[in-house]
């Protein structure tokens, strides 16, 4: 199993679940975070003073998959979370050990 | 009794309640621009001035600033509290209503000015300190400017400088105490190398409208009558305050910038505190002009504290110190005998002497207001200190001075 974890621009995330949930995929988790990267922050402007605000608003999501889903789902979220330009995010794929169901005790891909 | 007119002390007891009602305006157009953990910190500075303010102007406050002359320079204490201030009127201040209330009228003002200033000394100032510099800065200064230029035998009002309502003993007594409260209690931890951004602009814009509402009691409730001349104020204050709004976003627009919402917002007191000296002196196409030129000159103003460096957090000086020293300098140009015949011609109707007369008001004004609150600061900081502690800064205002939060999420 792997946990895909992706950061989008926040408008994205709609067109990130729609895509994701055509593929199949029955779950996510999605919140709301700020970074920087390439993109850096942007200006704001307060009675004629400049800021330079460091931190972007970002949605990262997490999905739980089965390996060999996962070129599916990287797919998926690249195509929908594209726009080409400057800070369309980043995805990183791990490792993940154990998914447990709280409900039942169902271990594994079952648990998905 | 026979003199009290009803339609005016109707007027003027509606005018001073919407000038009250421009203090808790102050504290959210304040509270909207310090960062969140200061917002309560910042409100409560004015709510409390409201609360303390009356108290010693019943007390003695009225009687120093309005009661009999004493050489010109303050008033005695014959009416301490309030003895001989009843519903029979003062003829010298307003002969149409009763005399309780021209003194709740202009006990609104007074409670109005010392808010102003702490817009100068945001997000860092002691609570302890701050109600210790506020009462004594009412008592020191106010009260003699008050008398100097409004109280019968005022050597300013002597001197023939118009104030119509406060251009001088509000507005700019209350920039240049920002200005010295800003350089004195120093720079807040970040100024000029992180963003200290407001944290809440529509409270801001919420405070800005109650601001704007509550000038038509402090300028056309100045006139102290229901009649022309208050009509003649309220016309100028609204034409000014438009007129303002709309230069201020152009010039900023213009500048290379955006049209800010904030910058709209601080047009608009800009252009009020400017017109309110000259408001029951101007005509109404004077107003359009010293309403546009107040938005460019006080967008240009607020600039300065970047470029002397000192931080005039939410632009007290720029705005209120700025824009009352020009709308009193205005008053010198562009006052008309047509519009209030206790008033005398300007510049631009060929007495050049008016103009003279208004520099020396307010000039002296604001360095006697600027030294007199140096004074106040250094004996204030020397007893109990004027700051708050690194570590008080950086937890905010709200948890540190007051043990409450603004917001919980």
């Amino acid at each position: 199993m792997k946990k895909i974890e992706a950061i989008i621009k926040p408008f994205k995330l709609d067109d990130v679940k729609n895509a994701l949930s055509r593929i199949g995929i029955q779950g996510l988790t999605a919140y709301e975070v700020k970074g920087f990267g390439r993109q850096k922050g942007h200006t704001e402007i307060y009675r004629g003073a400049e800021y330079r605000v460091d931190f972007v608003p970002k949605v990262k999501i997490e999905v739980i998959v089965d390996e060999d889903l996962v070129s599916q789902v990287v797919e998926a979220i690249m195509g929908s979370a594209r726009t080409g330009k400057i800070g369309d995010g980043k995805i990183f794929v791990l490792p993940a050990e154990d998914v447990i169901r709280i409900r039942t005790g169902e271990r594994g891909i079952d648990a998905i | 009794m026979q003199n009290i007119n009803s339609g005016d002390t109707a007027f003027i007891l509606i005018a001073a309640a919407l000038v009250m009602f421009m203090t808790p305006g102050l504290a959210l157009f304040y509270g909207g621009m310090v960062r969140s953990k200061n917002v309560l910190g910042t409100i409560m500075q004015s709510i409390i001035i409201l609360g303390i303010i009356n108290v010693l102007w019943m007390l003695f406050g009225y009687s120093l600033a309005f009661g009999p002359d004493k050489l010109g320079l303050i008033g005695d204490l014959s009416w301490v509290g309030l003895k001989g201030v009843g519903l029979a009127p003062n003829a010298e201040y307003a002969p149409t209503i009763p005399h309780e209330a021209f003194m709740i009228f202009q006990g609104m003002f007074a409670i109005i000015t010392p808010a102003l200033i702490t817009g100068a000394f945001a997000e860092r100032m002691k609570f302890s300190s701050f109600l210790a510099f506020t009462i004594a800065w009412f008592i020191i200064v106010y009260l003699p400017v008050a008398h100097w230029v409004w109280g019968a035998g005022g050597w300013l009002r002597n001197l023939g400088v118009l104030d119509f309502a406060g251009g001088i003993v509000v507005h700019a007594s209350s920039g240049a105490a920002a200005l010295a409260a800003a350089i004195f209690t120093g720079k807040r931890k970040g100024f000029g190398t992180e963003p200290l951004i407001p944290h809440n602009i529509p409270l801001t814009i919420i405070g800005m409208g109650i601001l704007w509402f509550g000038w038509f009691g402090f300028n056309a409730g100045s006139a102290l009558a229901a009649g022309g001349l208050a009509a003649n104020a309220f016309v100028t204050t609204q034409v000014a305050a438009t007129a303002a709004t709309a230069s201020w976003v152009i010039t900023e627009w213009i500048k290379g910038g955006k049209p800010t919402t904030l910058g709209a917002a601080t047009g608009a007191i800009a252009g009020l505190a400017t017109i309110t000296p000259a408001a029951g002196f101007v005509s109404p196409s004077a107003a359009l002009l010293i309403g546009l030129i107040a938005g460019i000159v006080c967008y240009y103003a607020i600039s300065l504290k970047f470029k002397l460096g000192y931080d005039d957090s939410l632009d007290v000086v720029g705005v209120h110190g700025v824009g009352g020293v020009l709308g009193t300098l205005s008053v010198g140009i562009f006052a008309s005998t047509a519009i209030n015949s206790a008033a005398k011609d300007g510049l631009i109707f060929g007495n050049a002497s008016l103009l003279q007369i208004q520099a020396l008001g307010v000039f002296t004004v604001v360095i006697f207001s600027f030294i007199a609150s140096m004074v106040i600061l250094k004996v204030i900081n020397a007893l109990i200190g004027v700051r708050i502690t690194d570590e008080d800064e950086l937890t905010g205002l709200d948890l540190s001075q007051h043990s409450e939060v603004g917001y919980d999420f």
